[in-house]
């Protein structure tokens, strides 16, 4: 069976990075990326060489409603305002040692997302960076080719955002009904 | 490691005469791109100096599909991400998805399942060779020798499905249904027949010198560009490294059955083809094992009718028959996924086609892509 | 051997086989014959089958029991609106992958076979050119209203409209479903039985505890009547 690994000595060795319980991920930096990163993949307790996945993940500003204790010991909803954020989380896997996964994630806003490239550490994170840089915006310093890879080089906007709208390009329907029929009836689309 | 540098290429000037370089868009409508795909190569005479990539012709977005369909209403679409296999395809969703709800899957269903993924291994391979063979140039016998095989098992999926590719039979703890009266027994008879066949189809090719003299120490690939470069699934093995997930994570029921993990050791075409030979009988090794021993009982385990995951973060992963196919999600308590994300093989391993093909003949290219195995409903989604 | 050309000439000598004994052994020659017989007609609009061999051209050799090729709405004989299993839920509409039914409820309410008022579709279009027959709709029903035909022969040379089977003809009779798919049929008819036997069972499971439950306040009743008029007696 693949073994889990261990993340305590990498938040003993580099301090800014932290653990997130919930996702059960390492959380790193965007400064600290690279360096972390390379100790995983050198280092002979870890030897992480070969990283399986990297995606992104977005994430709208949300109310989170939770029901806490409160002082005098009863129940109360409490509701949390949880920023916005876009993650872009790498699977790593180790081939020699046989054991995985450990989850890494960079954090990083939605006005202007801006993370590492780790293409210089691990090759197979070429194409699914481009992808995410496509599909999401997210900017990866360091990328030694960067460009769209899924959608046509002119194409405008990320479609996997959460808050992206689809133009009004349709093609004909032969049977419409709902939010397409509303759109030939108001006479959007192209025939 | 740094992506490889194309080699200086002057302009080469011989009697008054002057060339250059000819720049040539293979795809996508091209016979041997295996799908929509297409390359920009830049070629001096026949040698590829320039090799790019280009594709997103088969874009479906099934990622952000998913997001807005429950659970099993994205099932049906998985089917047609590689759309030869779709069994192993629906494994690995379903995987992934019961580790979110921890669902026990029953005996009867486990076995079906290896016996199912171990037929869709079969199918992969034996089309694989049949249509390397065809960008060989030998159009056309060995590829249908292989369908004739493949039409047996596409008969015993039509049976037990109802449908012969797209065949959308794995449930979240289970099956859909159980298969009918009679199938084992029509499946013993085609595993039983399918050595003979592969004697056959060894005499055919595996000594040809033409084979031979074309697909050796062509598209080497190193081991240590393998490893970093995220290359999974018989291409790996084929450059040396012992890494089969059926071995490694030993999902399903894999650890009670014997079988061994062939592994090659240049790294060219002709061991990835030959690696993809000898995973065959292994596969049969297996498959016979599995009919032996499959239990009676149910073929579904008590999975909740509406299906609404604990907030989680879960990754399933299964060794496809192309390389390492893992799902990602992130549920947040709906009924939908709140983040579906599909890890396919073929697009990874593409990774090194042009640190392969760089170098050599415009003719090795169409063989060294013939060799990684892609499918365009992966690579694109 | 290590005459040049040997890989290539044991290559040939299977061809040759294979060739050979196509026109001997059956395994070695798979082909079916799917001719077009010289009098045959196009259907029109979809729902047009030729009618002799019943409701479509059916090549046994190939469709199984479990082959499936776009839904059918169930009804249990008869006039169909009268029994017609679907009451307009929309859950098959909503859990469809590619979308493409549509339904509309009707306003009022009408008795079917199974005796309550219920309401039924006005409207239900599905959209063959869009249906990928995967079969969801069928899982999602919880009326057993819906299942899988195995109708192949659609072609139309109408290109609008053609490939959008109505209502009517969706409704097929249960009887219908039993030639076509008998196993699968039959596994239904069972499971719909045993579960309307569980819950007639249930049913009087409670009304007996009612009864019970009754003529024990009824006995406890009449000994508290029979106790008053002693008190009565010996007030007086």
């Amino acid at each position: 069976m693949s073994h889990t690994v261990n993340h305590e000595p990498v938040l003993g060795k580099f301090p800014g990075t932290n653990w997130d319980e919930e996702a059960g991920a390492l959380v790193v930096p965007a400064t600290q990326a690279v360096a972390v990163a390379k100790w995983l993949r050198d280092n002979d307790a870890f030897l992480l060489d070969y990283c399986s996945n990297v995606t992104g993940v977005d994430y709208l500003e949300r109310e989170i409603k939770e029901k806490v204790t409160n002082k005098e010991g009863k129940m109360e909803t409490v509701v949390r305002t949880e920023p916005s954020r876009m993650d872009v989380v790498y699977h790593l896997y180790s081939m020699q040692k046989q054991t995985g996964p450990l989850v890494f994630k960079q954090r990083t806003n939605r006005e202007q997302p801006e993370v590492e490239s780790l293409t210089p550490v691990w090759r197979s994170c070429e194409l699914q960076e481009r992808e995410v840089f496509d599909l999401f915006g997210v900017n990866f310093k360091g990328h030694p080719d960067q460009r769209r890879i899924l959608m046509w080089d002119e194409f405008e906007g990320h479609p996997m955002r959460k808050d992206y709208t689809e133009p009004f390009d349709y093609e004909w329907e032969p049977t419409p009904h709902d939010e397409i029929l509303e759109k030939h009836q108001r006479g959007k689309v192209i025939v | 490691m740094n992506t490889a540098t194309a080699p200086n290429y002057e302009l080469i000037q011989q009697d008054g005469l002057e060339t250059s370089l000819l720049e040539i868009s293979m795809g996508p409508h091209h016979p041997s791109t295996h799908g929509v795909f297409r390359m920009d190569v830049k070629l001096d005479g026949e040698t590829v100096v320039d090799l790019k990539p280009v594709f997103g012709y088969l874009h479906r977005n099934h990622e952000k599909l998913a997001e807005n369909m429950s659970y099993l209403s994205s099932m049906p679409f998985t089917d047609r991400l590689d759309y030869f296999n779709s069994m192993t395809n629906n494994w690995a969703y379903a995987l992934a998805a019961e580790k979110l709800i921890e669902v026990e899957v029953p005996e009867r269903a486990e076995y079906l399942r290896v016996v199912m993924a171990e037929l869709t291994r079969l199918v992969n391979h034996v089309s694989l060779v049949g249509f390397f063979l065809n960008d060989l140039g030998a159009l056309g016998t060995p590829l249908l020798y292989a369908f004739r095989e493949r039409e047996k098992i596409l008969d015993l999926f039509e049976q037990a499905s109802g449908a012969r590719m797209m065949c959308n039979y794995f449930r979240f703890g289970g099956l859909r249904n159980d298969v009918p009266v009679g199938w084992i027994g029509r499946a013993r008879e085609v595993v039983d027949r399918f050595p003979v066949f592969l004697d056959e189809y060894e005499q055919l090719l595996c000594e040809n010198e033409i084979i031979l003299s074309r697909t050796q120490g062509v598209g080497n690939l190193s081991r240590e560009l393998a490893i970093n470069a995220g290359i999974t699934g018989p291409m790996l093995r084929a450059s040396g490294v012992n890494y089969d997930l059926r071995k490694v994570d030993q999902y399903g029921i894999y650890d009670r059955f014997k079988f061994r993990v062939p592994y090659g050791e240049a790294g060219d075409c002709y061991d990835r083809f030959m690696v993809r030979m000898l995973e065959m009988r292994e596969s049969v090794e297996i498959l016979k094992q599995a009919l032996e021993g499959i239990p009676e009982g149910p073929v579904m385990g008590n999975a909740p009718r509406v299906f609404k995951p604990n907030p989680a973060e879960v990754y399933g992963r299964i060794e496809g028959p192309k390389g390492e196919l893992g799902f990602y999600l992130i549920a947040d308590g709906t009924p939908k996924p709140y983040r579906y994300r599909v890890r396919p093989p073929s697009l990874i391993n593409l990774t090194v086609l042009r640190d392969m093909c760089l170098g050599g003949k415009i003719a090795d290219t169409v063989i060294i892509l013939g060799s990684i195995d892609i499918v365009l409903g992966e690579v694109d989604r | 051997m290590s005459i040049l050309g040997g890989g290539i000439f044991k290559g040939m000598a299977v061809t040759l086989r294979n060739f050979v004994g196509s026109y001997f052994y059956k395994d070695r020659l798979t082909t079916n014959d799917y001719s077009w017989r010289p009098n045959d007609k196009l259907p029109q609009r979809a729902g047009d089958y030729p009618k002799e061999e019943g409701e479509q051209r059916r090549d046994t050799t190939t469709v199984t029991n479990y082959s499936r090729n776009f839904p059918m709405l169930l009804h249990d004989g008869g006039e169909p609106m009268d029994t017609v299993r679907c009451v307009a839920c929309q859950i098959c509409e909503r859990e469809c992958p590619p979308q493409c039914i549509y339904i509309e409820k009707s306003t009022e309410k009408k008795e079917n076979a199974s005796g309550k008022p219920q309401f039924y579709p006005a409207t239900f279009d599905i959209d063959v050119s869009v249906c990928m027959s995967c079969q969801i709709c069928v899982e999602v029903c919880p009326f057993d209203a819906i299942v899988m035909n195995s109708q192949f022969e659609l072609s139309t040379p109408n290109r609008f409209g053609g490939l959008l089977l109505r209502r009517d003809d969706l409704l097929k009779s249960n009887g219908y479903y039993h030639k076509i798919h008998p196993e699968e049929a039959a596994a239904r008819d069972k499971r719909i039985a045993e579960e309307k036997a569980a819950k007639e069972a249930k049913k009087k499971a409670a009304a007996e505890a009612a009864r019970k439950m009754a003529e024990e306040k009824a006995k406890a009743e009449a000994e508290a009547n029979e106790g008053t008029p002693d008190i009565q007696e010996n007030a007086e």
